[in-house]
């Protein structure tokens, strides 16, 4: 699936890529490393990847952030004071460890508030769904298109690791 | 030297048709204030990204010079994003820091900057060159032909702890920023 959803965003029009990586999205990250063509940026904190990701768009880039949703919270800053105030779109891919209580303990609370944590952020949202994820990035695409607010869309255990 | 006047001074030496990202707090508010122009964006928020903001800019501007105008408390609070701009090794790339050792916007309450010399870390992480400078008559020496030269480099900026007396917010519209920003770099 992940070169599936690799190509699926390029369809989409996402042309820069940064992150921090997570294992639930394992599968993406090796593409993403080893072949030079992504240009993808390794960032050093999800907040940093948020603002690389802002400084390409300004460019004429439309960008994906990866990160895992311990992330998520480190974010938090520069969601609400740079790309919700500026108008700067970003496709945020976050995963979801600790879904349904279920993994290790440092994952449980953010697993827990993921959601919650993205309404509150007053992002719009998609759980990815191999059946579906071309009509869910059609979707959130024109919502990040429409609005130029960053989307989100949670990857669930299972789906991209390989 | 007051921070006012050498944010004019490397404003005035930057070349032309290059872009620029302005941190938060009174160097944005400085610089809109000498030298607005859709070329620069200032970051009214999100302190310590504008070296991040910069980065992905150069990356994907390869043809362009882009200056970051920081801060010592800006560069301190991401200092992870040294070792990025180091690692990506952009040519284009200019970190210029406008150091007081202290957080301006907030009362000048110090930073680390005076014990730990930002210069110093960006060489070692990997800038391809780095300077300090601490006079007006260092500072137009060195800048004239700084932006001329590959980066990344990182010109540091010794400055007073003094503002410009009533100097006024950044009062465009954010969104206004951003887009005025794009439209130069895409048109």
């Amino acid at each position: 699936m992940a070169r599936a959803f690799l190509d699926l965003l390029e369809r989409h029009g996402y042309d820069f890529f940064t992150g921090v990586p997570c294992s639930l999205f394992a599968g993406v990250a090796r593409i993403l490393d080893d072949e030079p063509r992504y240009g993808y940026v390794g960032a050093v904190r999800e907040d940093a990847a948020i603002g690389l990701a802002a400084g390409a768009y300004l460019g004429g880039r439309q960008p994906v952030v990866l990160m895992q949703n311990s992330g998520l919270g480190v974010t938090a800053n520069a969601i609400v004071s740079l790309n919700q105030i500026y108008d700067i779109p970003a496709l945020i891919v976050v995963t979801w460890r600790g879904q349904d209580g279920a993994d290790a303990p440092e994952h449980l609370v953010m697993g827990r508030v993921t959601e919650p944590l993205l309404r509150l952020l007053d992002m719009p949202f998609e759980i990815f769904d191999p059946a579906s994820i071309d009509a869910q990035l059609a979707s959130l695409t024109d919502t990040l298109r429409r609005t130029r607010r960053p989307v989100a869309l949670v990857v669930p255990k299972g789906i991209l690791e390989r | 030297m007051t921070r006012a006047d050498a944010v004019a001074r490397v404003a005035a030496a930057l070349p032309r048709g290059s872009l620029a990202v302005a941190c938060n707090g009174m160097i944005g508010r400085e610089l809109y204030a000498c030298a607005d122009a859709p070329t620069r964006f200032y970051m009214i928020g999100s302190m310590g990204l504008a070296s991040s903001i910069g980065l992905g800019l150069a990356l994907v501007q390869p043809s362009r010079a882009v200056a970051v105008f920081d801060g010592d408390g800006n560069v301190l609070m991401n200092l992870g994003t040294i070792a990025s701009v180091a690692a990506a090794g952009a040519a284009n790339f200019h970190h210029v820091v406008f150091d007081n050792a202290a957080h301006g916007s907030t009362g000048y309450q110090r930073t680390i900057s005076d014990r730990a010399p930002l210069e110093g870390i960006a060489r070692a992480a990997g800038y391809r060159r780095s300077a300090r400078v601490a006079t007006d008559a260092e500072l137009d020496e060195v800048v004239r032909a700084w932006f001329d030269a590959p980066g990344p480099s990182m010109l540091l900026v010794a400055v007073d702890r003094s503002d410009v007396p009533g100097i006024g917010r950044v009062d465009l519209p954010p969104p206004e920023i951003t887009a005025r920003f794009r439209a130069a770099c895409t048109s």
